[in-house]
């Protein structure tokens, strides 16, 4: 027996176990069972099959519209700010005339090293609807404007959302793409500069495209991150639903209705949405580096 | 003639760049900074003027405080209770985590078996579905294991990382797959030569990897939050957001020791900065 368990055959199988059995149990089964639910009524001592009744009345949930609206609002708007900016402080961190980029780059990767749940009330605490919360004194006594009640409407609700996260990511994604910039061989750029090109020739012809896998990633991560964000919005209400909804996701309405509501037909079948669109966006991202490879090849 | 024009151009503009460069990364570190010095001030200032007037960057004799920070240490709450849960769960799941995800990167990375390819898709599969979209049907299987405020339950599902394991079969692919012969020949197992032979020269990928992990654990909320329902088994995330609570204002408490939980991990940073940016960029490296 412990032979056959030392021969190079069985032994490769031993080592990746743990991952089978938890895959399966965690990914496989976790998937296959929020499928059967989305077509179930789910509850204690009663589980029938309603068919398409979960989606039915998902698709008539007066919510559930707003919930895809505030998280595709929010991933447009963290892609618009977290992409084009990231890149172009990373261009600025690896320029030869730049002094001091290892600790620039530690700073604005610092604020990543702070839980969500402290990175959100602390915002909630320095836009706080008084006019000695920071950004609203600012506002007041800098800008002369009014106080702007940030967790009551709509847009600076959005803003305030959109500021949270461009905080907690920026570092991270200016580290991406330094290290997509490293990769990128000098002697291009000498040989661009002995071209005669300028700074922005450079840019345009030479580091946007040659940066375009570090570009697909960070976009696919990005898109991962916006469709899939709920505690950032719990924080900023403190748990509590936000007024008309203005702070709810799809994945805060799958834990409002799963979990605080116990209708986990309905979040099951919310769930199995978001996984199919989840995955489309995989298959795009999959086509568009093999489309890439193809070109390098 | 370019060349002639930019030799003449270049010391005076350089420095003018230099300047300018790092004068725009002076004002954007301040920016960033904001909220950790906001947070660190306010943590010297009285409950009722946190509610008053939220964070912000003024400081005033009659508003400071230094009643906090003994409270948080020696005041009667669970801070600490959940603070060591939190120190607990974070160094048990690393190493934890570590040595599962090493064991099947290994196995990965130097063997050839069927349905290794339909595997490792597996792993990538698993590594781009958000945990949020399945966090529903896992925690019915945590509630069916009976592991609901056990810390197991926290840490079973991803001891298997699967961006630790794309990470560990990265750098171990890197490596000759003579240490295997050799090992072989030195009558190891095949086991004996992952304890022995494998694990010894993979210290810099588990540095970068603790870092990812240990991280992650400490700064966890959602599913801890699902899996813990008894407040002594809190870990420090959920518990300060239950000074939120209802039926709970602590804010001084919550401020002071919010503070108390960024700490442990600046520090950390502050040592091992390269381990940090390596680990928590893993993702970005090309298979």
């Amino acid at each position: 027996m412990k032979r056959k368990l030392n021969s190079q055959k069985i032994a490769p199988y031993v080592f990746v176990l743990p991952f089978v059995i938890l895959f399966g149990m965690f990914f496989v089964y976790a998937i296959g069972n929020m499928i059967v639910m989305s077509f179930q009524s789910v509850n204690i001592g009663d589980i029938h099959f309603i068919k398409f009744e979960n989606y039915r009345m998902l698709f008539s949930n007066s919510s559930f519209p707003i919930a895809i609206r505030n998280s595709i609002t929010y991933t447009i708007l963290t892609l618009i700010v977290l992409i084009p900016f990231p890149m172009l402080f990373a261009v600025m961190l690896n320029s030869k005339s730049m002094r001091g980029s290892d600790f620039f780059r530690g700073i604005l990767f610092l604020p990543l090293l702070c839980s969500i749940v402290v990175a959100g009330f602390t915002f909630r605490f320095l836009f706080n609807e008084t006019n000695a919360s920071l950004v609203n004194a600012f506002i007041v006594n800098v800008l002369g404007g009014d106080i702007i009640p940030w967790t009551r409407l709509r847009w600076p609700a959005m803003s305030l959302l959109v500021i949270l996260a461009t905080w907690r990511w920026t570092g991270i994604n200016i580290v991406y793409f330094l290290s997509g910039l490293n990769s990128i061989p000098v002697e291009l750029y000498e040989a661009c500069d002995m071209d005669g090109a300028n700074a922005w020739q450079r840019l345009r012809c030479l580091t946007i495209p040659l940066l375009k896998p570090t570009l697909i990633y960070v976009l696919t991560i990005s898109i991962y991150g916006g469709l899939a964000m709920f505690v950032e919005s719990q924080m900023i209400w403190a748990g509590k639903s936000s007024p008309n909804n203005i702070g709810l996701t799809i994945v805060g309405f799958i834990y409002q209705n799963g979990i605080s509501q116990g209708n986990l037909g309905l979040a099951s079948a919310t769930g199995f949405l978001l996984l199919i669109v989840v995955l489309a966006i995989n298959l795009a991202q999959l086509k568009l580096s093999g489309a890439l490879d193809r070109e390098n090849n | 003639m370019t060349k002639a024009r930019s030799s003449t151009r270049k010391p005076g503009e350089k420095r003018v760049t230099t300047v300018s460069l790092v004068l725009f990364f002076c004002f954007l570190a301040f920016i960033f900074l904001i909220p950790f010095i906001a947070i660190l001030l306010t943590s010297f200032k009285d409950s009722s003027t946190i509610i008053r007037n939220g964070f912000n960057l003024q400081i005033s004799p009659e508003t400071f405080t230094l009643e906090n920070y003994p409270y948080l240490f020696t005041g009667d709450h669970d801070y600490f209770r959940w603070f060591g849960n939190s120190l607990f769960v974070t160094i048990t799941q690393t190493v934890l985590t570590l040595l599962v995800s090493a064991w099947v990167g290994f196995g990965f990375a130097f063997y050839k078996f069927k349905g290794k390819n339909l595997l490792f898709v597996c792993v990538l599969i698993e590594m781009m579905i958000p945990f949020e979209i399945l966090m529903l049907p896992m925690y019915r299987e945590i509630v069916s294991l009976k592991l609901t405020n056990h810390f197991i339950g926290i840490m079973l599902p991803y001891l298997a990382h699967p961006m630790a394991i794309f990470f560990f079969r990265q750098y171990l692919q890197s490596l000759p797959k003579e240490i295997l012969d050799a090992g072989r020949i030195d009558g190891c197992s095949e086991y004996g030569i992952f304890f022995r032979l494998i694990m010894p020269i993979m210290k810099p990928a588990f540095a970068a990897m603790a870092i990812y992990v240990g991280m992650y654990s400490w700064n966890n909320y959602l599913w801890p939050l699902l899996v813990l329902s008894d407040s002594k088994k809190f870990t420090l995330p959920i518990g300060l957001t239950s000074l939120l609570g209802p039926y709970g204002n602590n804010y001084t408490l919550l401020v002071s020791g919010a503070v108390m939980s960024v700490l442990p991990i600046m520090i950390l940073f502050y040592l091992a900065q390269r381990f940090f940016i390596e680990g928590m960029s893993t993702g970005s490296v090309k298979g």
